[in-house]
């Protein structure tokens, strides 16, 4: 710092405006703590959001690996099985047209997991002091903020990697299904997106959480209906590919593309204990979320740091 | 009116550590206060209880009459928070810095943008306002750090060692900046093993050593309470050991003396401590004329607030400080803060 930052007089520290505004929220402030989906915290809330996609513009570079890597996936492991014979894969008509649904839940998925990693580097930089010293509304303003950038990233993702399904010959669903298929993604990333930022703030540090990813996603994958069909697995594993969350985001995305007649009432998969239909898929997705959001909310809504 | 800061018996203990004993301070409004004290001496952890970083395990804690423990919402509006080690996004400008600032604060929008021009022209930052913070030097980055820490214009300021780490201009322009403050108004809380960065700023100061708060005072009323002042003065640039311990005890016998040590880590000169007394110097010189010694160099001075700690603690800041950063990982322990919730 320059030795010249002497005192101009015209430069009053002191701000009437601000002063004044201060004054009127004294009053209201305590009788009216602000929650969740204030005015408080949507500006809050908005500014996070605003700082994720600032790094973003400024480094590109994970929206480029993030977009060809599924794409890399969806090329190199369609090869693989390419000569596999047709009708082993359900109703697929090609491993490819089967694998696209795989591939956009995995990717959501594997974008999601990742959230928490920039919370916790931000809590061991000390940024993340900035935010919690400050009079935010509600914390899960931090965690919505992660879910709507990751709900973007993933958007993206899913489009390219339905655009390249598409050339591949996996065919192109109506506009409904890509408008449900969206959905899918979008109710997946927010729980998962919630667990990864649950676990930024009760680890110790970012080598656990590492470790934590590195364990979770491929063995989710593996465990999951995204690379081969249920009737593929030996018994024990269909039984927990069918807790598997991301088999409930899979199969329902999978279908879109095979049926543009489909019905809450279709039955999408069947699991060892009985059909899942469309609508059951999608409660399951849902109540998933909605689980992971309560059960971060101890940690995220300590009054005291 | 209710005290701008009032901490009455914290207590904090992280597994082994009792990092914080008894801290009890009060801090008046539009005062600076400082808190005094080696590395490891609680001063962090006194300050994350007040800024509600951290849960105390016991002890009363209020701002503006308001308690941290039950509004800590409305105390958080209140405050403003300067961390000891500026955690700024290095891929944002300044100005997006504090229009985050200025949001997770709820300024309204034609608010924020004044405010924001204001704090960047207060603090002279107006040219680096539109570069990202990464290439920003120390000292931007700490002015950057003040700017978003009062842009809300806060009652009470809160630096934990504002100037660690500066450079000297920068650490200059720090405490002309915290003067400006102070003149109008802002009340301040400041931590510091500095003891001049005390002395300079401080109205009133808490001396605090391993969780306890030893003393309190105005550095003046501190130096008071030691009493005496102090005469260094040098036989020669570089004395041998007898001809300081001959002069010392010629010294030790003239009435005003009160105490006096031959001092081996600065070239054997001698310290004295005396009553206070117009004509001290003249009569030490006298002695030692009278018994044919040389003067090199003789200097009086009050007492600082190291003597102060000295008198609380038997050992210096200096002597504190450097056993701490024996025992301790400094590197691992800052990591620890900001991890501990």
């Amino acid at each position: 710092m320059s030795s010249t930052l002497t005192p101009r007089r015209a430069d009053s520290i002191e701000n009437p405006q601000l002063q004044q505004w201060k004054a009127s929220l004294e009053e209201s402030a305590i009788a009216h703590p602000p929650g969740v989906f204030s005015p408080a915290f949507i500006q809050e809330t908005l500014a996070l959001t605003r700082r994720l996609f600032i790094q973003l513009q400024r480094r590109p570079s994970t929206l480029v690996a993030g977009i060809v890597q599924p794409l890399m996936w969806l090329i190199l492991f369609g090869a693989l099985f390419q000569n596999v014979p047709q009708g082993l894969f359900g109703e697929s008509q090609n491993y490819g047209q089967f694998l696209g649904a795989g591939i956009i839940v995995f990717t959501a998925f594997a974008g999601a997991l990742n959230a928490g990693l920039p919370v916790m580097f931000d809590r061991e930089f000390g940024f993340l002091n900035r935010l919690l010293v400050a009079p935010l509304a509600s914390r899960f303003s931090i965690v919505v903020a992660s879910a709507l950038f990751i709900a973007a990233m993933s958007l993206v993702q899913t489009a390219a990697i339905v655009g390249l399904s598409a050339v591949l010959g996996a065919g192109l669903p109506n506009v409904g299904s890509l408008l449900l298929m969206g959905a899918i993604v979008l109710t997946l990333v927010l729980g998962v997106t919630a667990l990864s930022l649950g676990l930024a703030f009760a680890l110790p540090g970012h080598i656990e959480l590492i470790a934590v990813i590195f364990v979770t996603n491929l063995p989710l994958l593996f465990a999951s209906t995204a690379l081969v069909p249920l009737s593929f697995m030996p018994g024990w594993l269909q039984f927990v590919a069918s807790l598997n969350p991301l088999s409930y985001a899979i199969e329902p995305i999978r279908y879109l593309y095979l049926h543009p007649d489909w019905q809450f009432s279709s039955i999408v998969f069947q699991a060892p204990w009985g059909s899942v239909s469309m609508g059951l898929a999608l409660g399951i997705l849902v109540a998933f979320s909605l689980g992971a959001l309560a059960l971060i909310r101890p940690l995220i809504s300590r009054r005291i740091a | 009116m209710a005290p701008a800061v009032l901490i009455e018996g914290l207590q904090k203990r992280y597994g082994e550590v009792q990092a914080v004993k008894d801290v009890s301070l009060e801090i008046k409004p539009g005062e600076i206060f400082g808190l005094l004290g080696p590395n490891g001496a609680g001063k962090t952890t006194t300050i994350r209880c007040l800024c509600t970083l951290t849960l105390p395990d016991a002890g009363r804690l209020e701002v503006n009459g308001l308690s941290v423990i039950d509004y800590p919402r409305q105390v958080r509006q209140r405050l403003g928070y300067i961390a000891q080690d500026v955690a700024l996004d290095k891929v944002l400008t300044g100005r997006e810095l504090l229009e985050l600032q200025a949001a997770i604060y709820h300024l309204p929008g034609a608010i924020a943008r004044d405010r924001i021009a204001q704090m960047l022209r207060l603090l002279e930052l107006e040219d680096w306002a539109d570069k990202k913070t990464g290439i920003y030097s120390g000292g931007l980055k700490k002015r950057l750090d003040l700017a978003a820490g009062l842009l809300h214009q806060p009652d009470v300021l809160v630096l934990d060692e504002p100037t660690v780490g500066l450079d000297i201009e920068s650490r200059t322009a720090v405490w002309q900046f915290l003067r400006q403050l102070h003149a109008a108004g802002t009340t301040i809380l400041i931590t510091s093993h500095y003891l001049e960065e005390v002395d300079a700023l401080a109205d009133r100061v808490a001396i605090i050593d391993r969780g306890e708060v030893i003393s309190s005072g105005s550095p003046a009323e501190l130096k008071d309470q030691v009493g005496g002042e102090r005469i260094t003065l040098r036989i020669r640039e570089f004395t041998d050991a007898d001809e300081a311990e001959s002069a010392r005890a010629l010294l030790q016998d003239l009435p005003m003396v009160q105490d006096a040590i031959v001092n081996s880590d600065q070239g054997n000169s001698i310290n004295l401590v005396v009553e206070p007394n117009a004509d001290a110097l003249m009569t030490v010189q006298q002695q030692l004329k009278d018994a044919d010694m040389p003067i090199f160099g003789i200097s009086q001075s009050r007492p600082s607030l190291d003597d102060v700690y000295l008198a609380a603690t038997g050992r210096t800041l200096m002597d504190a400080e450097l056993a701490a950063v024996g025992q301790r990982d400094m590197k691992k322990e800052a990591k620890q803060q900001n991890m501990r919730r």
